[in-house]
């Protein structure tokens, strides 16, 4: 089955991931892609007892995910991938054995070099100009934290509709 | 609030719940001081981490009941509690648990506290039909 989702979402795995997402999508596993936490046993254990017994969490690094996507997008269950910053997915984007359609930013929050463009969403320029080189490789990118929320286009959400 | 009830934890969660349910324990026990509120409001993974380890070092205290279980706010007291040792953190927070909790000598260890709250809140959970 496809990969249902990927998603940009610095907090990683939590509330809205596992609930706000996983039951309505009925997800079977995520995908967490993150150099650092793909070499942390203590981050792996601790985010996986953050998911419900029906769900399983799998640890990569950004280059492992690349080469491994494949694996993933043919399991029988409905998947999402998951990196903290713009960068690792546009790296994935850019890199991965199957083309991303579709990329969800759900959550970027506020850091000092971060400009505010919705409640959810905080980007530098470097971020910005990520996402648009997302979009230039046929990435169809879009900003919404829970699936009951509305979908903004990467127009919408470089403008800063701040909703 | 009674100024000479001290901090004894910090409630830590999503949206408004952290300050509604440190209210309501305010309301009906008047020892709300006992509870430091913090949301996770706007706030990214790193945040609300460095967030929690401010309040724990401002008040002294060794405790933090968080919402949910896979939440963010218990992923970083969790991280928190790597590298605290002594640090307390109880998951699934109710207002049933926290009025037990203040109400619990200050001298009792927090081991024994927390423990008397999660009981107190699993106990008060039920579902009444008629």
């Amino acid at each position: 089955m496809p990969i249902a989702l990927y998603r940009i979402d610095d907090r990683l795995i939590h509330g809205q991931v596992v609930v706000g997402w996983g039951q309505p999508l009925d997800l079977g596993f995520i995908l967490l892609v993150d150099d650092a936490v793909a070499e942390s046993d203590w981050e792996q254990e601790l985010y996986r007892l953050g998911v419900p017994p029906s769900m399983d969490v799998y640890f990569a690094s950004t280059s492992e995910a690349a080469r491994e996507i494949a694996k993933y997008a043919s399991d029988r269950r409905t998947g999402m991938v998951l990196t903290g910053t713009v960068e690792a997915m546009l790296q994935l984007a850019r890199t991965a054995v199957l083309p991303i359609k579709a990329v969800n930013v759900g959550g970027i929050h506020h850091r000092e070099d971060r400009t505010q463009k919705m409640r959810y969403v905080f980007l530098t320029k470097g971020e910005e100009q990520d996402l648009r080189s997302m979009a230039e490789l046929g990435v169809v990118v879009t900003a919404q934290d829970v699936p009951s929320a509305p979908s903004h286009s990467l127009e919408e959400l470089l403008l800063g509709c701040m909703t | 609030m009674d100024p000479d009830v001290a901090p004894r934890a910090i409630v830590a969660g999503h949206g408004a719940l952290p300050g509604g349910l440190v209210s309501a324990v305010e309301q009906i026990t008047g020892r709300g001081n006992a509870l430091i509120p913090f949301s996770n409001v706007g706030l990214g993974r790193a945040e609300i981490e460095s967030g929690l380890r401010d309040l724990l070092a401002l008040h002294g205290v060794n405790v933090v009941f968080t919402d949910l279980p896979g939440g963010s706010a218990t992923f970083a007291a969790r991280r928190v509690q790597h590298d605290t040792p002594g640090l307390i953190v109880v998951t699934g927070v109710s207002l049933a648990a926290l009025m037990d909790f203040v109400f619990c000598d200050a001298e009792m260890p927090a081991g024994e506290s927390t423990a008397r709250a999660v009981e107190k809140g699993r106990a008060a959970i039920a579902s009444v039909a008629i």
